[in-house]
Order: C-alpha cells, then sequence, then structure tokens
C-alpha cells in the first residue's frame, strides 16, 4: 500500500464525499423555496392542482433531504480525520463558522422538516407554512455560512498570523470576504437552476407519458419562468465572479483559460488539449485577443500566463476542461429555456422535441454544479488556503490502507445510492401520472397499496 | 482544579469546561435520541406484518433527523473547542466511525426509500434499514470500549470493545421497546413488552461491564471511586440504577394485565426508567473520566482551542440553544401521543 501516497488518496476521498454531498443540499436549498411557493398559491387560490405539485415534489424533497443529511454528516468527520492541519492551523476562522452553520441552520432545518413533512393536519395550516419557510430558510442559511468559510479559504481576510496560528482581528471580514458575494450569488442560482431543470424535466417526462394535467402544466410553467429568468443572471454573475478571480487567483484564471505566456491581447481558447510536459496547447482553436477583452475589458490588456507561476499553479487540464463544461451547459441551458418558456408562454403548450430537450436536461444541473465547484477548488491547488496553508500540510497520518479501505466502500455505496435516487424519482413520476391517466386508474387499484409514512 | 494547574476564573480555564459540559450534554442527547430510533430499526426485523413495520417507522419519522442532528453538534464541538483530542480520538477510531457512517447512511435513506420505490423493493429497503441501525449501533458501543480503554491496541481491548457493542445494541433496544411501549397500542405494544423484557438483562450486564471495566483501566479512576469518603458520595449511582431495573422489570410484568382491560397507566414507565439508566450510566461515566479526553494523555485544557474563539461561540450557544431546545419540545408535542399512519 506504501506505493499510493496518503494525500493522494485523501484528497479524493474528500473529493469523492463532497461531491456526492452537494448533489443534495443543491437540490434542497431551492426546491423548498419551490414548495413554499406551491404552498402558498394553494392556500391563496385553493386550486387542487398546486396541492398536487406540492405533495408530489414534496416527496422527492423528503428523499433529497435524507441523502443530503447523512452525506453531511459524513462531511463532519470527513473534515477533522481527512485534514488535522486545517483546523490546527484556522480553527479559530473554520471552527466558529461550522459551529453557527449547525446551531442556526442544521436545527433548524431538521427539526422543522418533521412538522413540514407530517405535520399538516396536526398543526394549523399558518404554522405549516413557517415550517416550510423555516425549513427553506434553513437551507439557505447552512450554504451562507459553509460559502462563508469556504470562500474565505480563497480569498482570506480579517485575521492575523501568530506562531503559525490564524487569529481573527475582524470577524465581518472573515465573512464578508472578497469573492463571498459572488460565491454565494453564484451558488445560489446554481441551486435554483439545477431545480428548475429537475422540475422542467421530470414535468417533461410526465407530458411525454400523456400526463398533461393542470398540474404538470402548471409545475413546467413556473420552472421554465424561473430557468429562463436566472440564467442569463447567472451568466453575469459568473463573469463578474472571473473578474473578482482573476483579481485575487490569477494562476487558477490563466489555467481556467488555458494560457500559457504572460501576454497582451490574450486570446479565448475555444478549445484545446493543454499539455503539462510541453507547458503549451495542442489542437487548439481560439479567438484572438477576445479574453483579454472579457477579462481586463480592454482589447490589449495583459494577462498572466501559467509560466508565470512555477510550482504555484493548479493542475491546468481539468479545470481548463471543467470550466469549458460548466460555461457549455450555462450556454445550453439558456438556449433551451428560452426556447422552451416562449413556447409554453406564446403557443400554451410544448412541442414533442422541445419536451425531450427538456427531459434530456433534467440533471443538467448536477453536471454544471460538480464542472463548477472542480474549477474553484482544483484551481486553488496547490494551496488549501490561499497563501496561508497548502493542503499537503494539512493531511493526515492515517494509513493509506485505511483511507483506501474506506474509500472504496464509500464509491461503491455512493453509486448504488445514486441510481436507486434518479430511478426512485423517474418511478415516482410514472406513479403519479398513472394516478392522472383516467385509463391507467383502474391499473393503480389493483396494484398494492403503498403508504407514505 | 488545582491538580492539573488550572485557574477556573480564566478564560483558558472555565470556557473548556463550558464546551466539554455542552458536549457531553449533546452526545448525551444523541445517544438518548437517536437511541431510540436505532432501536426501533434493530426490532423492525421482529415485526410480524407491514403494518407493524409502518407503525413503528411512522413513530419516529418525524424525529430521526434533527436527532442525528445531536452527534454533528457533538462532534462538532469535538473538532472545534478540542481540535487537539479530535485527531487523536477520530485517527484512533477512524475504521469503527467510518463503519457508523456507512450504517447510518443505509439507515437514514433507507426511511424514504422504503415507501417510495418500487412496492416489491420495499423489503429490500426494509433489511437495508435493519443492517444499518445494527450496525451503526454496534460500532458506536465499540467506540465507547475503545475510548474506555484509552484506545490500547491489544487484543483484550478489542474484545472488550465488541462486546460493549452487543450491550449498546441491547440498551438501544431496550429503549425502543419502551419507546414503542409508549406510543403503540394492541397487539404490537403487547410485542414490544416482550421485547423489553428479552433486552433487559443483556443492558445490565453491559452497564455491570462498563463500570467494572473503567477502574481497572486507569487506577487514578478506581481511587477516584474507592477511595474514603468519595465512595459513600457516590454509591447512590449504582443504587439507584439497580432501582430503575427493578422498577422496569416490575412494571413489564405488570403493563400486559392493564393493557387487557384497555388501561394504558404507567405505559410510559418503561422509556423514561430506562432514559434515567442512560442519564445514571453517563453521568457515572462522566465523573470517572473527567477531567479526561484521553484517559491519562491529554485533559480538556491541553486539548482546548484559543479562548477567543471559543467565546465566539459560547456568545451564539448561550443565546441559540435554548431556542433550539424551545422548537424541539415543540416539535415532540405536534406528534404527542399515539403513532398514526403519517402522510405529506
Ligand atoms: C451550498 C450548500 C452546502 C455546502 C457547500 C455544504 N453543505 Fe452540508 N448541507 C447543506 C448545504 C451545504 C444543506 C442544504 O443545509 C443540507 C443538505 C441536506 C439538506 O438538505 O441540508 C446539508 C446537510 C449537512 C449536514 C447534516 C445536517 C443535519 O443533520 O441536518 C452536515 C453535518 C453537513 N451538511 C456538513 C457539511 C460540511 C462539513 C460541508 C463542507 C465541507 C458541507 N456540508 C458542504
Ligand atoms: C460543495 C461543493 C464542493 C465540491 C464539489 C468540492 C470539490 C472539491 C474537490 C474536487 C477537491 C479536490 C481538489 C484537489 O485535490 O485537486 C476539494 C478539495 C477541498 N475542498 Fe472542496 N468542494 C466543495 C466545497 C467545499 C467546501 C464548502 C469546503 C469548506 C468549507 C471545501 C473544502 C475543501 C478542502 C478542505 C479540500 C481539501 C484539499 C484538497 O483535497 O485538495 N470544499 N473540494
Ligand atoms: C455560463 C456562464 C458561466 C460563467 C461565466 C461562470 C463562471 C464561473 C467562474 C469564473 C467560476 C470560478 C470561480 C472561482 O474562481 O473560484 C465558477 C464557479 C462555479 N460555477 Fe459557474 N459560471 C457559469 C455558469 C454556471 C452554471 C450554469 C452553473 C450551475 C448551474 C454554475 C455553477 C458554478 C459553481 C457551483 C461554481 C463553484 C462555486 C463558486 O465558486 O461559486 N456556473 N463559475
Amino acid at each position: 500500500m506504501d506505493a499510493v501516497d496518503p494525500i493522494v488518496l485523501a484528497r479524493i476521498q474528500f473529493a469523492a464525499n463532497i461531491t456526492f454531498h452537494i448533489l443534495f443540499p443543491t437540490i434542497s436549498i431551492g426546491l423548498g423555496w419551490f414548495l413554499l411557493f406551491f404552498k402558498m398559491r394553494f392556500v391563496a387560490t385553493k386550486n387542487a392542482f398546486w396541492m398536487d405539485a406540492y405533495q408530489f415534489w414534496i416527496k422527492i424533497f423528503a428523499l433529497t433531504f435524507a441523502l443530503g443529511v447523512v452525506s453531511g454528516i459524513t462531511m463532519s468527520f470527513q473534515f477533522g480525520t481527512n485534514w488535522p492541519g486545517f483546523m490546527n492551523t484556522v480553527g479559530n476562522i473554520a471552527g466558529p463558522l461550522l459551529a453557527y452553520e449547525v446551531l442556526t441552520a442544521f436545527f433548524l432545518e431538521a427539526t422543522m422538516l418533521g412538522i413540514m413533512l407530517f405535520g399538516r393536519g396536526r398543526v394549523s395550516e399558518r404554522v405549516h407554512t413557517l415550517a416550510t419557510f423555516l425549513v427553506a430558510a434553513g437551507t439557505t442559511a447552512s450554504a451562507f455560512w459553509i460559502l462563508a468559510l469556504n470562500s474565505w479559504m480563497h480569498t482570506p481576510a480579517g485575521f492575523e498570523m501568530i506562531d503559525g496560528k490564524a487569529h481573527v482581528t475582524n470577524w465581518l471580514a472573515v465573512i464578508f470576504n472578497p469573492s463571498f458575494p459572488y460565491r454565494i450569488t453564484h451558488m445560489l442560482l446554481a441551486s435554483g437552476l439545477t431545480v428548475a431543470f429537475l422540475l422542467a424535466g421530470i414535468s417533461a417526462y410526465r407530458w411525454l407519458k400523456k400526463d398533461q394535467s393542470q398540474e404538470v402544466m402548471t409545475t413546467i410553467r413556473a420552472a421554465l419562468l424561473v430557468a429562463a429568468t436566472l440564467i442569463p443572471i447567472q451568466i453575469i454573475v459568473g463573469d463578474l465572479h472571473g473578474l473578482n478571480t482573476l483579481k485575487h487567483q490569477p494562476a487558477k484564471i490563466a489555467a481556467m483559460e488555458g494560457i500559457w505566456e504572460t501576454q497582451q491581447g490574450a486570446p479565448a481558447v475555444l478549445i484545446a488539449l493543454p499539455d503539462a510536459k510541453t507547458q503549451s496547447n495542442q489542437f487548439e482553436i481560439a479567438i484572438p485577443k477576445l479574453a483579454s477583452f472579457y477579462l481586463t475589458h480592454d482589447w490589449q490588456g495583459e494577462l498572466k500566463g501559467i509560466k508565470s507561476f512555477p510550482d504555484q499553479h493548479p493542475p491546468v487540464a481539468p479545470v481548463f476542461f471543467a470550466f469549458r463544461l460548466m460555461v457549455g451547459v450555462g450556454l445550453l441551458m439558456l438556449a433551451v429555456s428560452w426556447l422552451a418558456a416562449w413556447q409554453i408562454y406564446r403557443k400554451k403548450n410544448l412541442t414533442h422535441v422541445t419536451a425531450k430537450m427538456l427531459l434530456a436536461m433534467t440533471f443538467s444541473g448536477w453536471l454544471a454544479l460538480i464542472a463548477g465547484w472542480y474549477v474553484t477548488e482544483i484551481g486553488r491547488q496547490p494551496w488549501l488556503v490561499y497563501n496561508v496553508l497548502t493542503t499537503a500540510q494539512a493531511a493526515s497520518q492515517v494509513p493509506a490502507s485505511h483511507i483506501a479501505l474506506t474509500l472504496g466502500l464509500y464509491l461503491s455505496l455512493y453509486a448504488v445510492l445514486l441510481i436507486a435516487y434518479v430511478s426512485v424519482i423517474f418511478h415516482l413520476a410514472k406513479k403519479a401520472t398513472q394516478k392522472n391517466h383516467p385509463a391507467a386508474q383502474i391499473l393503480e387499484q389493483t396494484l398494492p397499496e403503498v403508504r407514505h409514512v | 482544579m488545582s491538580e492539573f494547574g488550572i485557574d477556573l476564573l480564566s478564560q483558558a480555564g472555565w470556557l473548556p469546561l463550558v464546551f466539554a459540559l455542552i458536549m457531553a450534554l449533546a452526545i448525551l442527547a444523541y445517544v438518548i435520541l437517536d437511541g431510540y430510533d436505532l432501536g426501533v430499526g434493530i426490532l423492525l426485523r421482529q415485526a410480524e406484518d407491514l403494518s407493524q413495520k409502518n407503525t413503528m417507522i411512522a413513530s419516529i419519522s418525524p424525529f430521526w433527523d434533527a436527532n442525528e442532528t445531536w452527534l454533528v453538534l457533538g462532534i462538532g464541538i469535538l473538532l472545534v473547542a478540542f481540535p487537539f483530542a479530535h485527531g487523536v480520538i477520530l485517527g484512533a477510531l477512524y475504521l469503527p466511525v467510518a463503519l457508523m457512517l456507512i450504517a447510518l447512511t443505509l439507515r437514514g435513506v433507507a426511511f424514504d426509500f422504503r415507501v417510495k420505490a418500487k412496492a416489491h423493493h420495499q423489503p429490500l429497503w426494509d433489511q437495508v434499514f435493519y443492517v444499518g441501525s445494527l450496525l451503526a449501533s454496534w460500532s458506536q458501543g465499540f467506540m465507547l470500549g475503545q475510548f474506555i480503554t484509552g484506545f490500547r491496541e491489544a487484543t483484550s481491548s478489542y474484545l472488550f470493545s465488541a462486546l460493549i457493542g452487543f450491550s449498546l445494541i441491547a440498551g438501544y433496544r431496550l429503549l425502543a421497546a419502551g419507546w414503542l411501549i409508549m406510543k403503540t397500542e394492541g397487539a404490537l405494544q403487547l410485542k414490544a413488552v416482550t421485547w423489553a423484557k428479552n433486552s433487559l438483562w443483556l443492558t445490565a450486564a453491559g452497564v455491570l461491564a462498563i463500570s467494572l471495566a473503567t477502574p481497572w483501566v486507569s487506577s487514578r479512576i478506581f481511587d477516584k471511586w474507592f477511595s474514603f469518603p468519595n465512595v459513600l458520595m457516590l454509591l447512590p449511582i449504582p443504587v439507584m440504577t439497580l432501582v430503575l431495573f427493578g422498577v422496569i422489570a416490575r412494571s413489564l410484568a405488570r403493563l400486559p394485565v392493564r393493557f387487557a382491560q384497555n388501561n394504558q397507566y404507567g405505559a410510559s414507565v418503561p422509556f423514561a426508567c430506562t432514559v434515567g439508566i442512560f442519564l445514571l450510566s453517563f453521568y457515572g461515566l462522566a465523573y470517572s473520566i473527567f477531567p479526561w479526553l484521553v484517559i491519562d494523555r491529554m485533559t480538556i485544557w491541553q486539548a482546548a482551542s484559543a479562548p477567543e474563539a471559543l467565546l465566539v461561540i459560547f456568545y451564539g450557544a448561550a443565546i441559540v440553544l435554548p431556542v433550539i431546545i424551545g422548537y424541539t419540545v415543540f416539535a415532540y408535542r405536534v406528534f404527542w401521543g399515539k403513532a398514526t399512519k403519517l402522510s405529506y
């Protein structure tokens, strides 16, 4: 086992766990607000289809939340076991932020969840709506705290180092560090988009199965309105986020853009194969001067290349490709959501082809989300806390064989759960469709009753 | 605390003490709260039919998530307030912790999958629920055993820890049986009485084993318990524990007769007394170990992080913890009484 570096294994394990975790919070955060909206529309209009939509999506919410919680509990252990050097160096900052997340967010959302899921009929409609609101607010609050910490790791501020330990000088500067406003906005928008495409995709699936009930059509309309509104904002925020990164982490931008040499009038590389050995791109297709223009707002602006950060830059290829994947999905989202929104608001219905496109994009949010996090996190290497602590310094002494064993177990578990999650969502959609589809109702009665406990 | 050279009036003196207390209470809350729902998972396999299973799970569904959050708080405080002990403890427990996390994951997702997956997959998810609950409980007991024996890498201490794992299963089973006696009716309630009866003795054996082992591990703990006049002041702990076991045994013998007469009087006695046993055992253990976080190696003061960070968390916790307890009580009141079929 000695052949394998425990640090590499610890990094893979941490990355695998957080990647699995983030899939579910992203949906919980956005879906919580959608559910609140469905609920409030129902209370205001008394139209049954709002309740139908609520009751369909709350099942998926409960499932998502459960997966988020259990994978989150794993995360809270991972922090200490994989990165002891992290807490020893910046514990004075990370500690309180994590503690506030537990105290203000986790307990709130976890306790109110019980009332939100099972409390209708036991508490008044108003208290139930309040509980739904508190769950949504709790998930958003937890994003606030954890992203404050994560942003601080990218752009540390408001502290001083004494004897190799970070001590806080100004808490507001720690929390509202330079990249935080961009990161939290970009992440919350990502959550909204992921959920909007999930809603649209699953509803399109039901639509294709001939379920064009008011419930389905209303959900599609709401989801497409949200998607078509958020995606242009997301693109603008993403651009601003990039400008902020250029200021604080120029090496990351160089890797994202695939620019090796420092130059004026740098080209926008559309596609290429970055080669770490020769320190250059192969098969490059680029638009001259464009990168300088959108990053410095000057066609002749200077951009630093990777070669000007010897031994202090991230691996280029993964950052470069992940960035293109994210932006590519973002542009696809723009095209599909505007086309579908135009159809449904002007022509009052979807075409078959558009419905299929929406179905294909059901989990596109996940793709962009993970790609985005990989850009951010790999792009920060070799630093764990930028210019303060390297990843290698923070690693633990746990034997490689232990990490490898548990890594294998986690990965198999996650694969199974992911398959189960996706297939159960489609299974629920099919069942709901059969209920709305008259011909299927006879079949429904012959099926064994499955209770939602 | 003069023997450790600690000035309790200084921030570096009292803050670690307060955080040790909050951590202990969080772990205690976790053990009791998640204990009963893990126990229900362990008992699930012995239910007679699907309807009993559904009722059992309905009795814990609204709570399990919040119950687990106490674990997050406990571990969070260990990480945040005692970072130096965190590394040592979780490093030594790396594999059992991983086992527990995987088991808790399986258990937590099975809650939802069992009713949402295709009908013919339900028995499979029930099985996952059972196995997850069982392994999570066992690994927690195993960790407790390792903690008590000071993480010694000896076969005897592994054997001892494995044994504690089984007694914790029995303890959670007892807790869950008490919970079900309180929260259910009819055939299931009677069944729960039987389950409680056959968990009682193994639980008692576990409590006894821990009580005997702890002084044996460290001479310092031995002296604490068996020197005069401590022994007189501490005597009430084992005596009260014994009395509680007796009360449970008597109550279990009487309850079926009352239930047959449609009389629910005393249905919460087994649960309440089991909680009492957990409280007393925990108190005894805490008394033995205090102020060590790693027995004879690291005290809470040696492990604590800087007072400035602790103070920031202290203010937050002082404001927020009462609120948390308030809405937790509210949530339990919403679902008070016998468990009924739940729907969204
Ligand atoms: C942007 C959001 C976000 C990010 C980046 C993270 N989390 Fe998370 N986490 C949430 C958003 C969230 C959430 C939305 O609040 C959850 C997911 C499940 C749920 O729906 O609540 C949650 C649940 C959750 C739980 C269970 C809480 C409970 O018992 O209810 C823990 C312990 C963690 N997380 C810990 C972490 C750690 C240690 C992270 C980083 C390394 C992390 N999370 C990243
Ligand atoms: C939520 C989405 C996130 C994803 C998908 C993600 C992904 C990753 C990936 C892929 C790595 C490995 C990078 C490498 O080793 O090259 C990593 C590292 C790391 N990230 Fe994140 N991350 C996320 C959020 C966070 C947050 C919120 C924090 C802390 C508050 C965090 C802290 C860390 C730490 C401590 C490392 C270890 C350093 C390392 O492995 O290189 N991450 N993350
Ligand atoms: C299409 C235009 C987009 C642009 C220009 C853009 C830009 C960026 C940039 C520059 C970063 C890196 C931040 C850093 O330097 O650390 C980033 C990260 C990220 N992106 Fe995007 N993005 C776009 C679309 C999307 C979409 C559609 C999603 C998801 C639905 C998304 C999700 C994320 C996430 C989750 C991160 C990591 C978290 C963060 O740093 O905020 N992005 N994005």
